[in-house]
């Protein structure tokens, strides 16, 4: 029974120095060289080449400028730190009808369409009052971005036109055409809304 | 639902179907010591490790001695991890400083309850998670204590399983190989060859990999954010590959930077199925008859099937509770970014959702990629009850396999006694011993998630008690009503089935918790691995009897049915009660619009 024992204390320590240490940081080595930009987090910069965020992580846009993203229960929305969603099931009546301090599906449903000026009788895509699992969803639905394109072009005093083919060229389709779903990252759409003249 | 939808389900269960053979082949060839592709570098390498830990490697152990090393092995490297995690604060890759007296603001403190709950965790396959990894785990926690046990959990299940199947195959021998030379060869010869491109596959796509402090910067609207690293690609690969499942981030594989695309997750998912499913086809070869593996894998992808198409359809119906305020879910107008979007991402939609929901739970993999405790009820049900059914449905790598053998063993037992025989599994007689094994390999499951369950219902605290600072066991619930009932329910089914998904609104991380959920993993684990194994030990011992006119064919359609039957009426009949208390009566309440 000790040889056991010791024969166990043996592998497990050469298992983890091959499984717990090579294994990892012969992978770094490789992916750092191979793929250095995805391997660090997709970072995008701005001019001054300082990093403005993660082509992979959504944030948080609050002027109306800018479009906005999914709600996010990550910390107060889209806190990197504090990945996750709501866990609230479907028959949660804060998740539906909200509470003082939360918004509910209730309260974000009203909420954009005041900010969007959309009244009642046109309907609201799901997944724009929806929070996603990691609160860092970094896409939109085309349905959500038309939605909000005729406040942009007001805000910004641009045709409305020149926003939704804006749209229609930031559209991600399905991988190998019929894989995941088509979707439009926020974050490189707001960029390129910044980059028009 | 939608067509498309429903292709990506089939196009995936596909591409499992195909692999399976040319795995399963390989794996077998490496378990027999056959040569192999990579025989040529890996082999010296084995010996080495065999030099090193001093390992007779010629040894043919019985099945008590093999059992002893599972656990004095198991119990090892528990220990190591446990050490790892309290003192990590100590030691290096800690660029976060967790741990010391500079640590920033949202570090969570890393307790002795904690890592003994990880450490049982992880050793157990299950990587139940009671903390969130980007403000808990420095880096070589992540890789030392946690992803070296991905790699070590899921090769003792695959070891466990393969001794089994030599139970069967072995005449009056009485031993069921080497537990040592098992688990070397499963580690090097097929999880690792398999996850280094597997990685690196992952990080073209997006998945981090560096050992980075956590960058914060301002964003495009003025926004601070920090975004954490780490070595996430290499742990995500085992993570899946091994049916572990425990996530590098606290969204696991909804976060972006673990699954940034869905190809990753297709990935990921296929990962996840491909070892349990490959395995059917070794077990066939070993026992040389390749039509009892394809009865397990027909039974497995019957039951797959079925559960991911019910749970895809009640996903894509949505919450009814959303109409009064206008909100469009259809999904024959938005495709699949209609239905309950709610903890769900875009990019997988409800489609890869629902189907990753059912993979991770008919598996012991744990890992998600959406919000299950955002489930509707349907859906929460079939994930709930892919746990309970013992998760045969493929299952965990090696506990997948002989979880299923013990179904088949009641099954031809429940045959023999209807006509009147006694019963023969692989040409062995299914006597007293292996059915009172069988037994208690459901009846413990069944106690320690029942039980457990019972007791943290009704379980009293006073409030801010060092056991429990939520006050009663029902405090540390988000939901009230049915809904919370399935977050306790879910928990303990999901530690004994040494699953490690969550309905993830349960504040799990209190010693009263932490410590109740450790005792059903390590139920769930060992008391599952000893009596099968014994089980092992007794058929090792006795005579192969030929087939003769009377044995009941188990490759038989007659007996996929059977099968079928004997695994869902077991776990009906166990838990109905139990999941009617929850997600069922959740189910026609929310018709009704009645919110809690």
């Amino acid at each position: 029974m000790i040889k056991i024992f010791l024969d166990s204390i043996k592998l497990t320590l050469v298992l983890a120095i091959i499984t717990g240490l090579i294994y990892p940081l012969v992978i770094t080595g490789l992916a750092n060289i191979m793929f250095d930009d995805k391997a660090n987090g997709s970072l995008l910069y701005d001019q001054n080449h300082k990093v403005i965020g993660s082509k992979l992580i959504g944030q948080a846009f609050t002027s109306n400028k800018y479009f906005q993203g999914r709600p996010s229960r990550a910390g107060n929305g889209y806190d990197a730190l504090l990945s996750g969603g709501s866990n609230l099931g479907s028959t949660s009546q804060k998740l539906i009808e909200g509470n003082k301090d939360f918004d509910g599906i209730k309260q974000l449903a009203a909420k954009y369409r005041l900010v969007n000026k959309i009244d009642f009788t046109t309907k609201i895509p799901v997944e724009a009052v929806t929070a996603s699992a990691s609160g860092l969803d970094p896409d939109i639905s085309y349905e959500n971005a038309m939605l909000q394109a005729p406040r942009i072009a007001s805000v910004r005093h641009l045709s409305q036109n020149k926003v939704t083919d804006l749209i229609e060229l930031n559209v991600q389709k399905r991988e190998l055409g019929f894989i995941g779903e088509p979707r439009i990252n926020v974050l490189i759409l707001n960029l390129d809304l910044d980059k028009l003249p | 639902m939608t067509f498309l939808g429903i292709c990506q389900i089939f196009f995936f269960i596909s591409l499992i179907l195909l692999i399976a053979k040319p795995l399963g082949l390989y794996i077998y060839n490496v378990l027999e010591g056959n040569n192999t592709l990579f025989s040529g570098i890996l082999r010296p390498s084995e010996m080495l490790i065999y030099r090193l830990a001093n390992i007779d490697f010629c040894e043919e152990m019985n099945w008590l001695k093999y059992t002893q090393c599972v656990i004095a092995f198991s119990l090892v490297s528990m220990l190591l991890t446990y050490l790892l995690l309290i003192f990590q604060n100590l030691l290096p890759l800690n660029p976060m400083h967790f741990g010391l007296s500079d640590a920033p603001a949202y570090a969570t403190k890393m307790t002795p309850d904690l890592a003994f709950n990880t450490a049982i965790s992880f050793t157990t396959n299950t990587n139940w998670q009671s903390y969130a990894g980007e403000t808990t785990m420095t880096y070589l926690s992540q890789m030392l204590a946690l992803a070296f046990h991905n790699f070590v959990s899921s090769a003792t299940g695959i070891a466990v399983a393969i001794a089994v199947i030599r139970g069967f195959i072995a005449n009056r021998v009485g031993t069921i190989g080497n537990f040592w030379t098992d688990l070397t060869r499963i580690t090097i010869y097929i999880l690792l060859p398999i996850c280094i491109p597997l990685a690196l596959l992952l990080v073209s796509q997006g998945v981090v990999q560096n050992l980075n402090p956590y960058l914060t910067f301002t964003t495009l609207d003025n926004h601070n954010q920090t975004l954490s690293f780490g070595l996430v690609a290499s742990q995500e690969a085992i993570k899946n590959l091994g049916t572990n499942g425990g996530g590098f981030f606290n969204a696991n594989s909804a976060h972006p930077f673990e699954n940034p695309t869905p190809l990753t997750n297709l990935l990921e998912m296929l990962s996840i199925f491909i070892i349990p499913a490959a395995l059917t086809y070794t077990f066939g070869k070993m026992v040389k008859d390749t039509r009892q593996g394809v009865a397990l894998l027909t039974v497995m992808t019957i039951i797959f099937l079925i559960g991911t198409l019910v749970t895809y359809h009640f996903e894509a119906k949505g919450n009814p509770n959303f109409k009064p305020y206008n909100i469009n879910y259809a999904t024959n107008q938005l495709g699949d970014s209609g239905g309950n979007m709610e903890g769900k991402e875009l990019r997988f939609g409800i489609a890869n959702s629902s189907l990753f929901a059912v993979v991770t739970t008919d598996t012991s993999c744990g890992a998600v990629n959406c919000l299950h405790d955002c489930l509707t009820p349907m859906g929460g049900l079939i994930t709930l009850l892919n746990i309970e059914l013992g998760e045969v449905v493929f299952g965990g790598t090696g506990s997948g396999l002989y979880g299923i053998i013990v179904f088949a063993v009641l099954s031809v037992f429940i045959a023999g006694l209807m006509v009147g025989r006694t019963p023969e599994y692989l040409g062995k007689k299914i006597e007293k011993k292996e059915v009172k094994m069988a037994m208690l390999f459901i009846l413990i499951a069944a106690f320690s998630i029942l039980v457990f369950t019972a007791i943290a219902s009704v379980i009293n605290f006073p409030k801010d008690s060092f056991w429990n600072s939520f006050g009663s066991g029902t405090n540390n619930l988000n939901n009230v009503g049915p809904h919370g009932f399935s977050e306790l329910l879910y928990a303990f089914s999901s530690c004994t089935g040494n699953n490690g998904s969550a309905f993830a609104g349960l504040s799990a991380n209190t010693p009263f918790y932490n410590i109740l959920l450790g005792i059903a993993m390590f139920l769930g684990r060992f008391f599952m691995i000893i009596p099968v194994l014994a089980m092992a030990g007794s058929l090792s011992e006795k005579k192969l009897v030929p087939a003769s006119i009377g044995t009941f064919p188990t490759y038989s359609y007659l007996f996929v049915i059977l099968l079928i039957s004997v695994i869902l009426i077991v776990g009906a009949l166990t838990f109905f009660p139990a999941l009617c208390l929850g997600p069922i009566i959740e189910e026609f309440l929310m018709r009704q619009g009645k919110l809690f």
